[in-house]
């Protein structure tokens, strides 16, 4: 019998995928949070159309933060619930593996659809045209961070009850940097500055987060199967 | 602290139940075996090597069957096992196999079910299922007839003995007879004295 590591891989991550997106997923969930929570921003600050440019880049990067963070509780915990954490921590690959396949599951099938729908939301919110390009940039290289950080306080969470609020206690801290860098590089070419320098700097946060958070929600893990 | 000064060996094709009332820490040493909780004193060995907690050649060893079914609810019981298999291997197994295996715990005709719709026995036979369909030397089983019939008891009794015969080793906490022929571990004698002393050590 040979264990093939990349199949491991592959399959949890398309059984994570196929997961957030049947009956009860989260997928569709933080899709739709998105969508409904920037659209209310034009009722309620009103409609006109400088002040929403002016605060377009903010919004659409908090709310798809705060929309990345409401998928993030059920991202080990169902798993746990049922007993499938036991099977997971008895997999060749390893529990930092798992993670690993875990949470790039979770980018693809909950944070890459916002990603993608975020430039229609941009029209709604009347963002200069050249903004474009630097918020779907921002998006992509600042996302994967939101998912290797919430990674870990979901697995620190895992075991708490109702462990929503404290793990949004513990992980929205950690997403001010990638906030941050995001918005000041998408004002940045919004007034026609160049973004490398934020670019750069919110790539160093997600390269920073894809090293550290497999190990330390791996860890977190551990302790909570105990 | 669960139990102290607690030894024992599991040989090959070597089958020991665990006894003793309830929280005497039956679950507790599985999961300890498993890996999931540290000891806090104490060492385990297999094959003849230290085995550290999180080993990923302990964890390819043994198979554990725990008191939830680990069964998603949204999948279908032949997606869940192929799933599984697929954790456990990195290849999904033969239909023709699972089939077989489904036999055993007659649910052949529950396989394309989701298993939202499964009763709680069938989803324990369910449960039971990954150890008719992936091969691993060490079994693991935390009550594993509760809500079973004679029939399906019968089935898990031969199901353990071909296990045994190969070569394999049991570890079952259980409180029913299974008729199958193993030694049996009463935890209810390691239970540590009243008066916590922490200087005494536990030894697995």
């Amino acid at each position: 019998m040979t264990t093939s590591m990349s199949g491991i891989f592959l399959g949890l991550f398309r059984r994570d995928v196929r997961l957030a997106w049947s009956q009860g997923g989260t997928g569709t969930m933080a899709l739709s949070f998105f969508l409904i929570a920037v659209t209310l921003f034009p009722f309620g600050v009103g409609p006109e159309p400088q002040v929403l440019a002016r605060i377009a880049p903010g919004v659409i990067w908090v709310v798809a933060l705060l929309a990345c963070l409401i998928s993030l509780d059920r991202m080990y915990q169902a798993d746990f619930e049922d007993g499938s954490l036991d099977d997971l921590a008895l997999s060749p690959l390893g529990l930092t593996g798992v993670v690993a396949a875990k949470t790039l599951a979770h980018w693809v099938s909950t944070v890459l659809p916002l990603v993608v729908a975020s430039p229609l939301l941009g029209m709604l919110m009347n963002l200069p045209a050249n903004g474009y390009g630097t918020l779907l940039l921002s998006l992509l290289l600042g996302t994967p961070a939101l998912s290797l950080i919430g990674s870990v306080g979901a697995a620190l969470t895992v075991s708490v009850r109702r462990g929503g609020v404290l793990l949004s206690l513990l992980v929205l801290p950690l997403y001010v940097p990638t906030l941050i860098f995001a918005v000041g590089a998408v004002d940045a070419s919004v007034g026609l500055i160049d973004p490398a320098q934020p670019l750069a700097l919110l790539a160093a946060v997600t390269l920073a987060a894809l090293v550290v958070g497999p190990f330390a929600s791996a860890a977190a893990l551990r302790l909570s199967l105990e | 602290m669960v139990f102290e000064n607690l030894s024992f060996k599991l040989p090959p094709g070597g089958l020991l139940f665990l006894r003793g009332r309830n929280g005497t820490g039956k679950s507790t040493l599985l999961r300890l075996v498993a890996g999931f909780v540290p000891a806090r004193d104490g060492s385990l060995s297999y094959d003849g090597e230290e085995w550290d907690r999180g080993d990923a050649a302990l964890a390819e060893a043994i198979l554990y069957a725990g008191h939830d079914n680990a069964l998603k609810p949204v999948m279908t019981l032949r997606e869940n096992a192929q799933e599984l298999a697929r954790l456990m291997t990195g290849n999904p197994v033969a239909d023709e196999r699972l089939e077989q295996a489904a036999e055993v715990f007659s649910l052949t005709g529950l396989l394309d079910q989701p298993v939202r719709y499964f009763s709680s026995g069938q989803r324990h036979r369910s449960s039971l299922l990954r150890f008719a369909f992936i091969s691993r030397p060490l079994w693991l089983m935390d009550e594993p007839t509760v809500g079973l019939d004679t029939e399906n008891r019968r089935a898990l009794a031969d199901l353990m003995k071909a296990h045994l015969a190969s070569g394999g080793s049991i570890l079952a906490a259980t409180h029913d007879p299974i008729g199958v022929e193993g030694e049996v571990l009463d935890l209810g004698a390691y239970q540590p004295a009243p008066i916590e002393d922490f200087d005494e050590e536990a030894w697995v």
